[in-house]
C-alpha cells in the first residue's frame, strides 16, 4: 500500500514536471524566439550585435542581470532585462547555451 | 481537397522549384496564412518549425516580393536605396511553405474556406491573417485614385511609392516646401511619421537648404519618441521643420498639391498625406474586424479571433494597444504559430505569453534612437501590458544607428530563410 502510493506520488510529481516542461518549453520558445530580431534566429546574429548561440549560461544570468541594475551600461538592453523576471532570465540561459553555433543565412536584396 | 487546389498548389511548387513535400496521402491539416509580410511570412517559417512536418502550410501573398517598410525612410533621406530593402520569398521554400500569388476574394469562415481571385477555392483547418493595414479612402476620397496617388503619394506601404516620393522631392526646388499630414493614432509605425520628416530634412539641409517642412498632425502631440524628435529636429535641422499640432486633413487639392485642415490652408511643392488606417482588407472580408469595423479583437494567447473561431490574426490588424511595428508583427506571428502548434498537438497554448520590441528610428543617415519594451500578459485584463523598465534612448546616436542596421540584417534573416 505504501509501496503503491510512493509509486502514485511518483507519477503525480514526474507528470507535473513534465507538464511544466512542456509550459516552459512554450513559454521560452517565443520569448527567445523575439530576442531573434536584433541577435539572430536561435541567438545566431548575421552581425553587428552578441551572437548567444551557445553562449555559457552563467555569462548570459550575470550580464543580463548587470543590464538589470545598471551595472554594465547599455543603450537598449536594460530596457529588456528590466522587463523579464529572473526565471525567465535562467530559462532563456538555458534555452541560448544548448543552441548550436552556425551561421545564419541572409536573404540577398534584389538590388535594382 | 478539389482537385483544383491540387493542382494549383502543384504548380506553385513546381514553378518555384519543387522541394520535397510531405506526401499528400498523410496531409490532414492545412493552415492558409494570407499575407507576406513580417507577420505572416514568420508564422508560416515558425509553424513548421513548432507544428512539424505533419501540416500544409499555404502562403497568400499578392506581391512576389517582399519590401521592408522599416529602413524604407532612409530611402527618401537617400542612404538606402528601395531595391537593398527588396527580397524575395524563396527562403521559406527551405519550410516546405507552398505559396500563392493570389488575391483572396472571399473569406467563408462557416465553410473554412477562402476564394481567390482566379475563383480557386481552398479550405483550411485553421487561417491565419495578416493582411496589414488598409487605407481609409472614405475619409479622403480625393485620393482614393491611383492617379491622385501619383500626385500626391501616401507611401505608407514601401515599394513604387516610396520612390515616387523620393523623385518628387529630388525634383523640388531649392526653397520648396514639404507637407507631410499625419493621421490620428492608431496608424502603422507610431514613429514612422516623424521619422520620415527627419530624413526628408536630412536630405533638404544638404541639397536644397532654403526649404521648409510642413508637418501637419492630426494628434495632440507627436505619438511617439516625443523629446527624442523634437530636441534631434532643433539640434540637427534648426528652422527647418514647423510642426502644428492638431491639424487634420480635411480636404485636398490633389491637382494644386492643396490641403485645407480645420483652421488653415496650405500649399505644398510635394505633398505627403499619410491616410487613416484600419484592417487589412482580407480582415474586413472575412468579417473579423470587429472593433469600429476598424481592427481585430484577438484572443493574445492565440491569437485566435473573438468572433470567428479558427481565425487568427496577426500584426499590423490587431486590435491592442501594443505598437504596429514590425518586430512586434514577428512576435505576435510567433506566439499564434506556438499556439496552433499545441492546439494541433492537443496541448494547452502557454498562459502568460511574454515578447519583446524595440523599434530604431532614423534621424538622420547615421544617428538612431529607439524604443524598446518587454510586453506580458496580464490573465486579470486579457490583454498584452508593457512590463516595468521600458522606455527609450537618452539620444540619437551612431552607436544605435548601427544597432537599427543590425536589428534589419537579424529581422530580415529571421523572417525570411
Amino acid at each position: 500500500m505504501t509501496a503503491a502510493k510512493n509509486l502514485a506520488a511518483c507519477l503525480l510529481m514526474s507528470y507535473a514536471l513534465s507538464a511544466g516542461a512542456v509550459e516552459a518549453n512554450n513559454h521560452i520558445r517565443v520569448l527567445a524566439a523575439s530576442c531573434a530580431a536584433c541577435h539572430g534566429s536561435n541567438g545566431n546574429s548575421v552581425g553587428g550585435t552578441p551572437v548567444l548561440a551557445g553562449l555559457d549560461r552563467t555569462y548570459f544570468v550575470t550580464q543580463m542581470m548587470a543590464f538589470r541594475k545598471g551595472d554594465r551600461p547599455s543603450t537598449v538592453m536594460q530596457h529588456h532585462a528590466k522587463g523579464l523576471t529572473e526565471v525567465e532570465i535562467e530559462l532563456l540561459a538555458d534555452y541560448f547555451a544548448a543552441q548550436p553555433r552556425k551561421a545564419s543565412a541572409s536573404p540577398m536584396p534584389l538590388n535594382f | 481537397m478539389l482537385r483544383r487546389d491540387f493542382l494549383k498548389l502543384v504548380g506553385a511548387g513546381a514553378a518555384l522549384g519543387a522541394l520535397p513535400q510531405p506526401s499528400w496521402a498523410s496531409v490532414t491539416k492545412r493552415i492558409i496564412i494570407i499575407g507576406g509580410g513580417y507577420a505572416g511570412a514568420t508564422a508560416a517559417k515558425y509553424l513548421r518549425l513548432w507544428a512539424g512536418e505533419a501540416v500544409e502550410i499555404v502562403l497568400i501573398e499578392q506581391s512576389t516580393t517582399f519590401i521592408s517598410c522599416p529602413l524604407s525612410n532612409l530611402v527618401l533621406g537617400g542612404s538606402k536605396k528601395i531595391g537593398d530593402l527588396t527580397f524575395n520569398f524563396s527562403g521559406l521554400d527551405n519550410y516546405h511553405v507552398k505559396r500563392l500569388y493570389a488575391e483572396v476574394t472571399a473569406v467563408d469562415v462557416t465553410k473554412r474556406r477562402i476564394v481567390m481571385d482566379d475563383g480557386d477555392e481552398l479550405g483550411y483547418e485553421r487561417l491565419i491573417v495578416a493582411p496589414g493595414v488598409d487605407f481609409m479612402w472614405e475619409s479622403l476620397p480625393m485620393l482614393q485614385s491611383s492617379d491622385a496617388q501619383q500626385i500626391i503619394p501616401h507611401a505608407w506601404k514601401a515599394g513604387e511609392q516610396t520612390v515616387n516620393l523620393r523623385l518628387q522631392l529630388e525634383t523640388m526646388t531649392d526653397g520648396g516646401v514639404f507637407v507631410i499630414s499625419i493621421p490620428k493614432a492608431p496608424y502603422r509605425c507610431p514613429p514612422g511619421p516623424y521619422e520620415r520628416v527627419s530624413q526628408v530634412a536630412f536630405y533638404l539641409k544638404n541639397y536644397k537648404p532654403k526649404s521648409k517642412i510642413i508637418v501637419l498632425d492630426a494628434n495632440p502631440e507627436i505619438t511617439s519618441k516625443k523629446s527624442l524628435f523634437t530636441n534631434a529636429w532643433a539640434d540637427l535641422y534648426p528652422g527647418m521643420i514647423e510642426y502644428r499640432a492638431n491639424s487634420q486633413v480635411m480636404e485636398v487639392d490633389v491637382a494644386n498639391r492643396t490641403v485645407k485642415t480645420e483652421f488653415e490652408t496650405v500649399k505644398a511643392d510635394v505633398l505627403n498625406v499619410i491616410p487613416p488606417q484600419r484592417a487589412g482588407k482580407v480582415a474586413q472580408l472575412a468579417g473579423v474586424a470587429n472593433v469600429d469595423k476598424r481592427w481585430c479583437e484577438v484572443d493574445f494567447l492565440t491569437y485566435e479571433s473573438k468572433v470567428a473561431p479558427n481565425v487568427h490574426i496577426i500584426g499590423d490588424s490587431v486590435s491592442a494597444a501594443l505598437p504596429k511595428s514590425a518586430h512586434m508583427a514577428t512576435s505576435q506571428a510567433k506566439v499564434c504559430a506556438s499556439a496552433i502548434a499545441n492546439l494541433l498537438a492537443g496541448q494547452d497554448p502557454d498562459p502568460q505569453p511574454v515578447f519583446a520590441n524595440t523599434c530604431y528610428s532614423y534621424v538622420s543617415d547615421k544617428l538612431a534612437m529607439h524604443v524598446a519594451n518587454v510586453y506580458r500578459y496580464d490573465s486579470a485584463k486579457k490583454v498584452m501590458l508593457p512590463a516595468d523598465g521600458g522606455g527609450v534612448s537618452d539620444k540619437p546616436s551612431e552607436q544605435e544607428g548601427k544597432f537599427a542596421q543590425a536589428w534589419a540584417k537579424n529581422i530580415w534573416s529571421d523572417v525570411l530563410t
